[in-house]
């Protein structure tokens, strides 16, 4: 019957191959439209750590005044933590891991008349290594002494290391950043994560990865620039370690339930600390939350507002094509009354007639859907060519292309419910006495 | 033509006109909002930056920009670059207009008095020679003097230079009504620093133009040098070219072991409008899409119905029709069908509109913009209608003599 219902719609949608053919495009360029701004969105929400993500959580911590106003201009102060919070939190220790971390940049110095060249870094403490799982292919973190004598040493990516020494066994070398000398102490994997879900927010999350890592106890000591918001709010200056200045993010690798409660509670008891000091002004249950990463991603609100909406006119774009569709394909299987009339006395129940029609627009829906996966291609290759951070990330993979074909299909069907209905309910003895 | 035969032919067909109503109802909405944010996006596009644009070249150099050089390359650099055949001046500044990077401060009308505090205003400083390179055109008021470029570093707390140039539009907003020239405006903690305004310009662009911190909020300073700054070289626009290359090779004669990058100024300014005109080439394309695919379901069905009606055509040709009279009422049905979708999209114009503004940072859709989408859709519809409408028009009389 299948194949009879095929060879059916085949030879309709060849009766009318313009009609047809503006059904195909219609359908193909609202798919085309919406899952190239899908495959973005997808992209661009991606889990940056599959396996390891469900136990990294983000601590906030919120010590802003009560009057606090920033006119809603500009960055929120309280998503980054001050240094005294994050180093009470650090010395605390009560995560199977924890780092305090924040962006620098530097121009490296590769010696001799070599042009020196810009590199993204990291300043943190010694967790961050083990927590987020990068590899050492060579040495190792700096030591805790290295980290409270504030060393001038360094962790440099296997790419900046073949870069400059042309190796990456270097541990020992100096490496010349701005204009500090450091030791090179371990040598890791590249390691890029997609979101950058560490950085603070006025970071690129999708493009750039951290080619150096110093300990940040060098870097306050140094005085490095710190690329990312340093807000201050208060009367005690904004110097680094003030405690009203925010500029730190900090993480925190949590294994079990219990250790992630035992955890909620610590904070919410450092911010009870905290107000009881004077410090906080806010409730602890207003001062003090714990995210889990994608949860901090989530409400980040990373994926950028343009593309948000480019997304939103991309699916308003696929239901004007598909009222469109429903209107044509009513407009077609009701004109084939005569038809369906002669099945129907021939024994046709209306099920089959509803079937029959729900064939041909899955067809419509198949061959749209070819045509839409094209025209995503096209559009994913345009997004490439944006200078936006995520532009390079826009690929289809396969759960996207079988997701375009499946949209295209459940698309035409769901336009082709109703006109088979209407179809299904024509009444035959009338239809017949006008042949 | 009279319309009621139009409307109790359209009976028959409820459902479709329904939907065919509904379509061109959301297309309208969406194509009048891409109109509207098209327009918008134009209109913060049309800034005049108050520089000569076409005549600059840029140039930074990585040592300025973390501060390891010191007064003595810069002024070796700066004489290298005025060497150079068709740059005729230069000078070292902060930041330029839409140029992104600025340094921002806040300034106070009245020293200690914090209601007459401004924030988030644009702090430009630059190195003799500036007016000159930069081409700004004075409309009151003097250039600085050769004995008011003077060293200050904002970020160590130096008391600022004791004179100021600033743009017209801000002055007005800064002495409304009053004469600038000779006011003072006052910097540091509490407003400690007098500066004297002696010059206004017509325009000075900011450099990030945005809501924090406006478009002409901005202040010019004279110092002798500046930490992480620019080269500005003036030259002919003809020539913008060679001495891009030429002062690239130039500084790297002075110092191998740095990155150098010239660009022309007005390449910085496209890459600032980059992301505006990829909102509009987007929206274009998506009006294009929307008004091609309802035009597309237009002449599909009108088509359809021309065909299911031939013989009834054929009838109302027999007793007397004449052709444009054929022609007239499909043109006529297109219309009706067309705008009330029109009208139910305005309306839905202005819900997408109240409901993009609560999501996005989208300003109210000026009720001007309300017709233009209405306009384009119902022509768009009798355009599509002109084919299946000429073809109906052709049918022979005869056909009603046939059966079916």
């Amino acid at each position: 019957m299948l194949r009879y219902y095929l060879q059916l719609a085949w030879r309709s949608l060849r009766r009318h191959p313009v009609m047809s053919g503006l059904m195909v495009l219609a359908i193909g360029l609202g798919i085309g439209a919406s899952m190239t701004m899908l495959t973005v969105l997808h992209v661009m929400d991606a889990d940056p750590l599959p396996g390891r993500s469900a136990q990294l959580f983000r601590p906030y911590l919120n010590p802003l005044p009560r009057s606090y106003t920033n006119n809603g201009l500009g960055p929120d102060p309280s998503i980054n933590l001050t240094w005294p919070d994050a180093m009470a939190l650090l010395q605390a220790g009560k995560g199977a891991q924890q780092a305090a971390m924040a962006g620098t940049r530097a121009l490296v110095m590769p010696g001799g008349n070599r042009r020196p060249f810009r590199a993204q870094g990291r300043m943190t403490t010694r967790g961050f290594f083990a927590m987020f799982g990068l590899h050492f292919v060579d040495g190792a973190s700096w030591s805790s002494a290295d980290g409270s004598s504030a060393a001038q040493v360094v962790v440099i990516s296997q790419g900046l290391a073949r870069r400059v020494f042309g190796s990456n066994q270097v541990v020992g070398r100096s490496l010349h950043l701005d204009s500090h000398d450091y030791r090179v102490v371990g040598v890791v994997r590249d390691w890029a994560p997609r979101p950058m879900f560490y950085v603070d927010d006025s970071a690129q999350r999708y493009k750039g990865a951290d080619d150096y890592f110093v300990p940040l106890s060098t870097a306050v000591s140094l005085g490095l620039r710190v690329s990312g918001n340093q807000s201050g709010w208060g009367k005690d200056g904004i110097g680094p370690k003030s405690a009203t200045m925010s500029w730190l993010q900090f993480w925190v690798q949590l294994d079990t339930p219990v250790q992630v409660a035992a955890y909620r509670r610590f904070l919410h008891n450092y911010a009870a600390q905290q107000k009881a000091a004077g410090r906080f002004e806010r409730s602890p249950e207003k001062a003090a939350r714990l995210y889990s990463l994608m949860g901090w991603l989530a409400a980040r609100h990373i994926v950028p507002g343009d593309v948000s909406m480019q997304a939103g006119l991309a699916m308003a774009f696929l239901l004007v094509c598909l009222v469109n569709i429903v209107a044509l394909l009513l407009a077609k299987f009701l004109r084939r009354a005569g038809e369906i009339s002669v099945r129907r006395a021939l024994g046709a129940r209306r099920r089959d007639i509803f079937a029959q029609f729900c064939i041909e627009s899955a067809a419509v829906g198949v061959l749209g859907g070819a045509l839409g996966l094209l025209l995503a291609e096209l559009g994913l290759w345009s997004v490439r060519q944006r200078p936006d951070d995520y532009a390079h990330l826009a690929q289809m993979d396969v759960g996207m292309l079988g997701l375009t074909i499946a949209a295209a299909v459940v698309a035409s069907l769901c336009a082709g419910v109703l006109p088979a209905w209407r179809a299904a309910r024509v009444a035959p003895a009338l239809q017949l006495k006008a042949l | 033509m009279s319309l009621p035969p139009v409307v109790s032919a359209l009976k028959h067909h409820k459902t479709t006109v329904a939907l065919v109503i509904l379509e061109i109802a959301l297309a309208c909405a969406i194509v009048t909002n891409a109109v509207f944010v098209i327009g918008h996006t134009l209109s913060t596009m049309r800034y005049d930056t108050g520089l000569d644009n076409r005549s600059l070249v840029v140039v930074t150099a990585s040592d300025l920009d973390i501060g390891t050089s010191h007064r003595g390359t810069q002024a070796s650099d700066l004489a290298a670059l005025r060497g150079i055949a068709g740059v005729t001046s230069a000078s070292v500044v902060n930041t330029l207009p839409l140029s992104n990077g600025f340094w921002a401060t806040s300034l106070w009308r009245a020293p200690g008095d914090k209601s007459s505090t401004v924030n988030n205003v644009i702090s430009y400083v630059a190195t003799p020679g500036v007016m000159k390179t930069l081409g700004l055109k004075l409309a009151s008021g003097r250039g600085f003097r050769p004995d008011e470029f003077v060293d200050y570093n904002m970020f160590k707390g130096d008391a600022p230079p004791s004179v100021a140039i600033v743009p017209k539009a801000f002055a007005e907003s800064l002495w409304p009504g009053k004469n600038p020239l000779g006011q003072r405006l006052y910097l540091g903690q509490g407003g400690k620093y007098p500066v004297q305004v002696i010059g206004v310009v017509d325009h000075l662009l900011n450099a990030s133009i945005d809501p924090a911190h406006g478009s002409e909020r901005n202040f010019l300073l004279p110092v002798a040098s500046v930490e992480g700054g620019r080269y500005v070289l003036r030259t002919d626009p003809a020539q913008r070219g060679r001495v891009i290359a030429a002062a690239r090779k130039a500084l790297l004669a002075i110092d191998p072991a740095r990155m150098v990058k010239a660009r022309a100024y007005t390449d910085i300014v496209q890459a600032y409008f980059h992301d505006d005109r990829s909102v509009i080439w987007l929206l274009v394309a998506v009006v294009a899409c929307l008004l091609a695919v309802s035009a597309l379901g237009v002449v599909g069905l009108s088509s359809f119905w021309v065909q299911q009606r031939t013989r009834q055509i054929g009838i109302r040709r027999a007793v007397g029709a004449r052709q444009r009279d054929i022609l007239g009422y499909f043109h006529a049905e297109n219309l009706l069908i067309v705008s009330v979708g029109a009208l139910l999209g305005a309306a839905g114009a202005v819900l997408l509109n109240l409901w993009l503004m609560k999501h996005y940072e989208l300003p109210r859709l000026s009720l001007g913009y309300l017709p233009v989408g209405a306009v384009l859709l119902c022509v768009l519809g009798q355009l599509s209608v002109l084919g299946p409408a000429w073809r109906a028009s052709r049918v022979p009389p005869v056909v009603a003599t046939r059966g079916s």
